[in-house]
């Protein structure tokens, strides 16, 4: 590994552990596609901050900049304008390669498509992030098995996505972005592909696992039947946070269903 | 990661048969051309290959390959008995001389005529009788391929009938009488080969002023045969070659003065281009069908060079097992064929040449999925 990399490492681990650092902090982002008449403005000036130990939820109608937003949380896009910094370190100061090492080791993801590989296994699936971090393939597999015990497929390990139903393909999701211990979580539409019953366990599940004493967790969603997991609500609209709101009623808040 | 990657290729069926059947159709194309092509060059020297006593042949200056025969005289045969370093030399007689058939056709025959005492330059394998019967009045060998077609004894049913040991044929107009029957290296020309004595040889041939074609030497023991052959020539005023020389003129001559290598050279090369165009277009339609795992996999951590290591990876697979059918094919079609008419060899060197022009092919359609995977922006897995 280059020193450089691993330079940052070292910095960034020591960062994260600073108390009291949110585990987001965004101040101005702005990002635009396109140029001229064809220029779209995605991020008109973001101001957020994600606390350790939180599930929090963007809200918002499409193309108001959701996804772009969480794409420069979790280190895909470079904002144009001001500074995104994930447990104080920030992505777009790094030079490609770290940011790729950063990405794996730091943030999970959970995406609406799912996008297992069709050709692999549950449990290899699950163990990608850890392969990719180089970790035998026995040890990896094991491990991605144990989790997925624990989101209670342990009796599907070798099933392929298609013989999964579709609130199974989403445990094996959220297994995959959990079994690396990432600090950061971001989900897109974790439930929009599934009936409200899924749905709910889906999210049950991730605030079990998903959310704890040193991580957070950022869904973006439009279903407003899972609102009530979230523990603060940013709604978008037009490239801007246009209300942050808490919710008392959280299982955080409530004091159900989440290990702190 | 590795096994992540033949899990993608192999996991998709139908494209995976895709890239291996396109790949396949490539590697039997330029395999088979290419060795057709070898096979039928090593035919424009196989009557050179069939004389392997001799070191070295003396023939005129102007001769550019082994059919291209320009007489010398007889006397050559002791000029080069006379110069220091020959063991022996003795004259070989090679020339086409008409056969009449039994329903009074004509076929050209090439006739080689062999030293009287020794019989040097015979057929390398006898299949009836014995080269030594060819001291028999009237004796000639013929070839198994000749005795069996082309001078074949017709039938009124129109069936042909091999020529065999015993049966007398006519040769401008000599009676010439069937001792043996010999199997030989099949050359480019397509007459029968029939072997008779040098003196008789002369005798059928259509008279001429000089009628001896070659002479072929040995060296003595501890004499480097390429020194030899410049002494010869320095010493007769004449061309002298070793073997292997005499086979690269001959194959150097075809090389240059006839179309075979254009005509095989296009055969081969759009082998490539069209095994280049099927796989490339296949391997760049499963990673365009992939490109969201490729972004999934970017996004979660994996590295540009894993991405890369991973496709190189898929595309040599492919490549080998394509190289593989394809190699497989082309050898088991020259192996039924290989008593036929068609000349196919596989050499080393072709296996190799062809084995890189298949990882060529792999490359190219690698590099295209390659430029696409490593721009791919990350961004690409947040869309649904």
């Amino acid at each position: 590994m280059e020193m450089s990399v691993l330079h940052a490492i070292q910095e960034f681990d020591s960062s994260a552990t600073t108390a009291d650092a949110p585990a987001v902090h965004c101040d101005g982002v702005k990002k635009h596609y396109g140029e001229g008449a064809a220029r779209v403005d995605a991020l008109s000036g973001i101001d957020l901050e994600v606390r350790i130990g939180e599930l929090l939820m963007l809200v918002g109608p499409s193309g108001c900049g959701k996804t772009t937003l969480i794409s420069v949380m979790a280190g895909i896009l470079n904002p144009d304008a001001g500074v995104c910094r994930v447990f104080g370190r920030d992505f777009s100061q790094m030079s490609e390669k770290q940011k790729t090492w950063h990405r794996g080791r730091t943030v999970g993801f959970v995406f609406q498509a799912f996008n297992l590989i069709p050709a692999l296994t549950a449990a290899e699936n699950v163990a990608v992030p850890l392969l990719i971090e180089g970790m035998p393939r026995k040890q990896a597999i094991e491990r991605a098995s144990n989790l997925l015990d624990r989101v209670e497929l342990g009796n599907r390990i070798h099933s392929l996505p298609n013989q999964l139903s579709g609130g199974q393909q989403q445990r094996v999701a959220i297994a995959r972005a959990l079994i690396h211990e990432p600090k950061l979580i971001v989900c897109d539409e974790p439930t929009s592909a599934l009936d409200h019953e899924t749905g709910h366990k889906v999210m049950d599940l991730l605030r079990e696992i998903g959310v704890g004493r040193d991580r957070a967790l950022i869904i973006v969603t439009h279903d407003a039947r899972i609102f009530s997991f979230a523990d603060r609500i940013a709604k978008m609209d037009d490239g801007r946070i246009v209300e942050l709101n808490s919710n008392h009623n959280s299982p955080a808040a409530t004091g159900e269903g989440v290990k702190l | 990661m590795i096994a992540i990657a033949l899990k993608m290729l192999i996991g998709d069926r139908a494209k995976y048969f895709g890239i291996i059947i396109g790949l396949t159709f490539a590697s039997l194309l330029i395999t088979q051309q290419a060795g057709i092509f070898v096979g039928l060059m090593s035919r424009t020297y196989g009557a050179i290959e069939d004389l392997r006593l001799p070191d070295i042949w003396v023939m005129d200056k102007q001769v550019q390959f082994i059919d291209d025969v320009k007489p010398l005289q007889e006397t050559m045969v002791s000029r080069v008995r006379g110069v220091k370093g020959v063991e022996w030399a003795v004259p070989l007689y090679k020339g086409l001389i008409k056969a009449r058939l039994d329903n009074g056709a004509f076929q050209t025959c090439n006739v080689m005529g062999l030293d009287d005492s020794t019989l040097i330059g015979g057929p390398p394998v006898m299949v009836k009788g014995k080269l030594a019967d060819l001291w028999r009045a009237d004796s000639v060998i013929v070839d198994e391929f000749g005795a069996a077609e082309k001078l074949g004894h017709i039938l009124p049913n129109g069936e042909t009938v091999p020529l065999d040991v015993g049966d007398v044929m006519e040769l401008n107009d000599h009676r010439a009488v069937v001792v043996g029957i010999c199997k030989n290296t099949r050359t480019f020309q397509s007459q029968p080969v029939v072997y008779t004595t040098y003196t008789r040889a002369t005798t059928f041939a259509p008279h001429e002023r000089k009628l001896l074609s070659f002479v072929l030497v040995k060296a003595k023991p501890g004499v480097d045969p390429n020194a030899l052959c410049k002494t010869l020539e320095h010493a007769t005023g004449q061309a002298a070659y070793t073997r292997d020389g005499f086979e690269q003129l001959t194959y150097d001559y075809f090389m240059k003065a006839t179309g075979i290598p254009i005509n095989f050279g296009i055969a081969v090369g759009l082998g490539f281009l069209v095994g280049t165009i099927i796989a490339g277009q296949t391997f760049y339609n499963f990673t365009l069908d992939n490109l969201r795992y490729f972004g999934a996999l970017k996004a979660m951590g994996a590295s540009n060079h894993q991405l890369l290591g991973m496709i190189l990876m898929q595309a040599l697979l492919v490549g080998a097992i394509g190289y593989g059918l394809g190699v497989g094919i082309a050898s088991v079609m020259g192996w039924c064929l290989r008593n036929t008419e068609l000349s196919f060899r596989l050499p080393a060197p072709l296996l190799g040449a062809s084995a890189g022009a298949v990882m060529l092919i792999c490359i190219l359609s690698a590099l295209l999925s390659i430029r696409k995977v490593m721009r791919l922006e990350p961004a690409i897995v947040f869309k649904s």
